[in-house]
């Protein structure tokens, strides 16, 4: 049998139920699971195969605690991959799964490829290509279900931009290319500073694709949502009218990074994560500790601000202040409390805000629907800065980028020190592989035709 | 029609046809393999002929030749017989992408190789023309020459060159030839269609030839060479002296409008010459049209030779009528009185599509039948003689009954450039450049002998005397770089002056010198000096410079090690002979009938085929796998 290397993925669908299962498979699983896993009976080596531990996930140098975990370990031939196969069941939601996952890989599993353990199951003779087909099918769609609004709108802009990119460097390559295969023929060698300035410009245009990894991020984590106004304003009221409208609370963490409570609700299919909602429940004296400058790394911090003023009130200082904090671009102004001022106009001085804000009242869950109507269009319509982009939905596509980022950084360091032009082209090819593994496009012929267009080679 | 004297109905092991460059390193390789070789030539004063440029190597094409001097082939050595400059290129850049380029006297060329061939052992030199090949069953068993009498053999390699079908012209005049002054091989091409092979069109083109009294050297800028040269082959004994100088012009917007006004008559524009010419050789006349902002573009004055009074006009490509050659030659620096010798002209001849052949350079239709040299579509007498060495070892190898002799992409150019040419054909005439080698850091002109004379001497063609000077070598470096590792270096004010100098942060306290050679301003005569010893053992100037490269490189190298490693898999699954594609669910319907003209050896020489994606490969990794599975039950 081939011996493959130990890869890892998420396999519950992403907000599907509150417990999500974190696979790996291959020589190495169960070794770098031990890695984290903080049991009750000691290590996983030990453990008969087909059997479930119950324990916590743990960052190996901090031993920060991550989640609460069943494992169950099956061991080679008789699994689905015969592999060696752990299962992690977490029971955070998906973002304690994300960081389950980003700590397996920090242990040295790959990432799996979508199929990749129907692939192995069928390389290892464990079912048939009918049966690998049918399977691969299902994984594609569903992925297709899940991605198809993201995708649809950005998929195409996404390869574009990433084209695009490709070409710029290619360009940038050709012309030091040029001057090392033609030294003899007057071709100018590059011009150091004129280079290092075009890969600046390029280095910056990938760093705004990756973070544009926004929509990957949504469909995992959720749009990073801030609810944001003074005590009492009725914050809590209206995450709980979200909730009991759409009944979709996955999962309540007590943070374990930052003290803070993170909530993921629905919202017509778009999953919001709710960010430092400290407040929300509080509870005595942590009342107290709400105050703007809390707020304000909340905002920062946001894709979206639901920003929230008692309309049963007139305006305080407070509220100017927080007026004068809020990204107006990605902000929802919402008047709460319209059960307290029926129909009539509320005290609140409409005036002061820049935009129309929605009228509420958590209490009776009046004006909810075209609250939730004015989020999903701001989520989807493009008001969000970086839905209007080409955009990252992949993390293998993330990583790539990342890849090739960092590839392009050591070609402008190397600019920067004099390297020799051969090792900054090692560089840019590197750069121009981790693109093709997206786009799979090849390099050489491009580059040559380049080269010949450009610069008039021939003796 | 020739009149071939009789070889006495003995069968011939290999027989090689043609006695260019790719014909006589096959001749070579086989006979010294020990297998009894023919080479049959149309003249026998044409062998080794250089008819293009007389110059050898070249960036990329530098690096081949050093990787036939490396596997026991002859191109090196002959190359350093009849040099008379030698240069060094690229010596402002990284090692990696340095190479040699040699100027030869063509005629000493031609004539040290006719006397290498002629005292080989195994090896017979016949004159005649061949007509068609023996095809017996899928197998080839001998070659017809145009009298009708047949050779009989166990193996053929063709290296034809440009003569298949060949068409010379100048101007407005088109007539039938091989190389100027030759007739083409007319009866040859129709019997390799017939046999089944498909053949393609290219064109190629030769500079304008003159004469040497009529220049005038001084508005002409002088190349005298390198100072120290150095030798092609490692093997070479005796120190190389440069003879004659080369010269460099530029053309100027007077060549450029002479070229302009007479445009209609360029075969561009007339349309007279078919078949794709290269990109990287235009002709003027293209090279004028395509960059009209360029107001000048070198012309390389070369010697032919040092007994005879031709020039070579290297960038001024051109065959355009030859009373246009004359003014556009006079129109340019230096030039305005040269007399020309012989005019630019451009020839087109059929080349048999090479993703017929496999990586052993056998044709997949007939067996035994092994193809070298321009034939395959490509041009320079380097990438020719390369083909003609692993045709010449691998038609011995069949004999032999053991299996091809194949280079992977990532131990020679050699592997790259039989890859591309069997993996995804020709759209041009093939020619090296470096930037076609993924693993270019690791493929260079200084390791050329360490990578491959081991593979030279297992395969029975580099004599163990030769091997054991690379082994000489080998341990000469490790002793070298075992001492740069160990020996520390002191920060001494002369040396961190020097450092300061080239702005070099000086040093604090004593280094390893190695760590400080990896510094990219620094070299290894810095440390030798301010050390005051010389380097230990035998380490020449070519070892110190390979240690400094070693050193300087090895983040690179390691790199570039690990992605050797990460698909090594794909590289060694085989895809076992005659695996067919047409059936394959789920590749897609261009992947399989590519998959299936090129029927790959492996799944990573099936993943550089164009039109197949990962994803093809992935579902043909399952088919080969499930095949593997059931042959085991």
């Amino acid at each position: 049998m081939q011996e493959f290397p130990t890869v890892a993925a998420i396999s519950t669908s992403l907000g599907t139920g509150a417990i999500g299962i974190v696979r790996m498979t291959g020589p190495d699983s169960i070794a770098i699971c031990d890695r984290l896993f903080r049991g009750r009976r000691g290590n996983l080596a030990e453990a008969a195969s087909h059997t479930l531990h119950y324990g916590a996930i743990a960052e190996p140098e901090s031993g920060e605690l991550v989640d609460e975990v069943l494992v169950s370990v099956m061991r080679a031939p008789a699994t689905y991959t015969r592999e060696d196969v752990v299962e992690i069941n977490c029971h955070g939601g998906p973002v304690a799964q994300q960081r389950v996952m980003s700590l397996l890989l920090a242990q040295g599993a790959g990432l799996a490829t979508p199929g990749e353990f129907t692939r192995r199951a069928f390389l290892n003779g464990r079912i048939d290509l009918v049966q690998a087909e049918s399977v691969a099918q299902i994984v594609s769609a569903k992925t297709e279900a899940g991605l198809r609004v993201a995708m649809s709108q950005l998929a195409g802009g996404l390869s574009r931009e990433i084209g695009s990119l490709r070409d710029d460097i290619l360009g940038v390559l050709a012309s030091i290319e040029a001057g090392l295969d033609f030294s003899d023929e007057d071709i100018e060698g590059m011009d150091r500073q004129a280079t290092g300035g075009s890969l600046t410009g390029i280095a910056g245009r990938l760093q705004e694709l990756i973070e544009s990894a926004f929509v990957g991020r949504v469909l995992c984590e959720g749009v990073r949502t801030a609810i944001v106004g003074k005590p009492n304003v009725g914050k809590s009221s209206l995450l709980n009218a979200l909730l009991m409208r759409d009944r979709a609370i996955v999962t309540e963490i007590p943070g374990t990074t930052r003290d803070t409570i993170e909530e993921i609700i629905n919202i017509d299919g778009i999953p919001l994560q709710l960010i430092d909602t400290a407040g929300l429940r509080p509870a005595g004296n942590e009342v107290e500790r709400i105050g703007v400058e809390r707020s304000r790394r909340a905002i920062s911090e946001a894709d979206l601000v639901l920003c929230l003023f008692d309309g049963s009130e007139p305006e305080d200082d407070h509220d100017r202040a927080l007026l004068t904090s809020v990204p107006m671009d990605r902000t929802i102004l919402v008047i709460n409390k319209a059960d307290l001022f029926r129909g009539r106009q509320p005290r609140f001085n409409r005036g002061l805000l820049p935009a129309e804000p929605v009228v509420i009242s958590a209490m009776t869950r009046h004006g909810l629907s075209q609250l939730r109507e004015r989020i999903s269009g701001l989520v989807l319509g493009g008001a969000l800065p970086p839905l209007e982009g080409p955009m990252v939905t992949h993390e293998r596509h993330k990583q790539l980028l990342e890849q090739s980022l960092s590839a392009l950084g050591r070609a402008r360091q190397g600019l920067r020190v004099g390297l020799g032009e051969e090792l900054v082209a090692e560089e840019l090819h590197g750069a121009l592989t981790a693109l093709g593994g997206i786009t799979g496009d090849e390099v050489v012929e491009d580059l040559l035709d380049r080269i010949f267009q450009e610069f008039c080679i021939g003796k | 029609m020739t009149i071939a004297p009789s070889t006495d109905g003995d069968i011939f092991d290999v027989v090689v046809v043609g006695g260019g460059h790719a014909g006589c390193e096959s001749a070579l390789a086989a006979a010294r393999m020990g297998c009894s070789t023919l080479l049959l030539t149309l003249s026998l004063e044409k062998i080794a002929l250089m008819p293009c440029n007389p110059a050898v190597g070249g960036i990329g094409k530098g690096q081949l030749t050093r990787e036939i001097d490396a596997l026991g082939g002859e191109q090196g050595l002959n190359t350093d017989r009849a040099c008379i400059q030698m240069k060094l290129l690229n010596t402002s850049r990284g090692p990696a992408v340095r190479a040699l380029r040699a100027q030869t006297d063509k005629k000493l060329y031609e004539d040290s190789m006719k006397r290498v061939l002629c005292a080989t052992e195994n090896l017979r030199i016949l004159e005649g023309s061949a007509a068609g090949i023996i095809v017996s069953r899928e197998t080839i068993t001998g070659v017809e020459l145009d009298d009708g009498s047949r050779i009989p053999a166990k193996t053929v390699i063709l290296a034809c060159g440009t003569f298949l079908g060949g068409k010379i012209v100048v101007g407005e005049r088109r007539f039938p030839a091989g190389r100027m002054g030759e007739p083409p091989a007319t009866a040859l091409p129709v019997s390799l269609a017939e046999s089944g092979l498909e053949l393609g069109r290219f064109q190629s083109a030769t500079h304008p030839r003159i004469d040497s009294r009529t220049i005038d050297a001084d508005r002409m800028v002088i190349d005298p060479g390198d100072e120290h040269p150095s030798r092609f082959s490692r093997f070479s004994q005796g120190v190389l002296r440069n003879q004659v100088p080369c010269f460099l012009t530029y053309t100027n917007e007077r060549t450029h409008s002479v070229i302009r006004e007479h445009l209609h008559l360029s075969p561009i524009k007339t349309g007279s010459v078919s078949g794709k010419g290269p990109r990287y050789c235009p002709s003027i006349d293209r090279k004028v049209m395509n960059f009209p902002d360029r107001d000048r573009h070198p012309v390389f004055v070369e010697p032919e030779g040092r007994h005879t009074g031709e020039l070579y006009l290297q960038g001024l490509t051109t065959s355009l009528p030859v009373w246009v050659q004359e003014l556009v030659i006079h129109a340019t620096p230096g030039l305005e009185k040269a007399k020309l010798m012989r005019p630019g002209y451009a020839v087109e001849y059929d080349y048999v599509i090479p993703d017929q052949l496999r990586l052993s350079l056998e044709t997949k239709r007939i067996a035994n039948l092994f193809l070298a040299g321009q034939i395959n579509g490509t041009s320079g007498y380097e990438e020719a003689a390369a083909q003609g060495l692993i045709a010449g070892i691998n038609a011995a190898r069949s004999v032999m009954g053991r299996e091809p002799f194949v280079l992977g992409r990532e131990q020679a150019y050699i592997g790259v450039l039989i890859d591309d040419l069997v993996t995804k054909g020709v759209d041009e005439p093939y020619r090296m450049f470096t930037s076609r080698a993924e693993h270019r850091l690791l493929l260079r002109h200084d390791n050329a002998h360490a990578r491959l004379s081991p593979l030279g001497r297992n395969i029975g063609l580099l004599p163990q005397s030769r091997y054991a000077m690379v082994q000489e070598d080998e341990r000469a470096l490790e002793d070298l770089l075992q001492w740069l590792k160990s020996t520390t270096v002191s920060p001494t004010p002369e040396l961190n002056k020097l450092l300061e100098k080239k702005g070099s942060a000086p040093l604090t306290e004593g280094q390893a010198a190695a760590q400080l050679l990896k510094r990219p301003e620094v070299c290894i005569n810095d440390i030798l000096k301010n050390i005051g010893v010389s380097a230990p053992g035998n380490a020449g100037p070519d070892i110190m410079a390979r240690s400094e490269i070693e050193l300087k490189y090895a983040g690179y190298i390691d790199r570039q090690r690990q992605a050797i490693e990460r698909n090594r898999r794909l590289e060694d699954t085989r895809i076992p002979p005659g695996f067919t594609y047409l059936d394959l669910e789920g590749v897609s319907r261009e992947a399989r009938d590519r998959l299936e003209r090129i029927q790959p050896a492996t799944l990573g020489q099936a993943s550089r085929i164009s039109g197949v994606t990962p994803a093809d490969v992935s579902v043909l990794s399952l088919y080969l796998k499930e095949r593997h599975d059931a042959m085991a039950d």
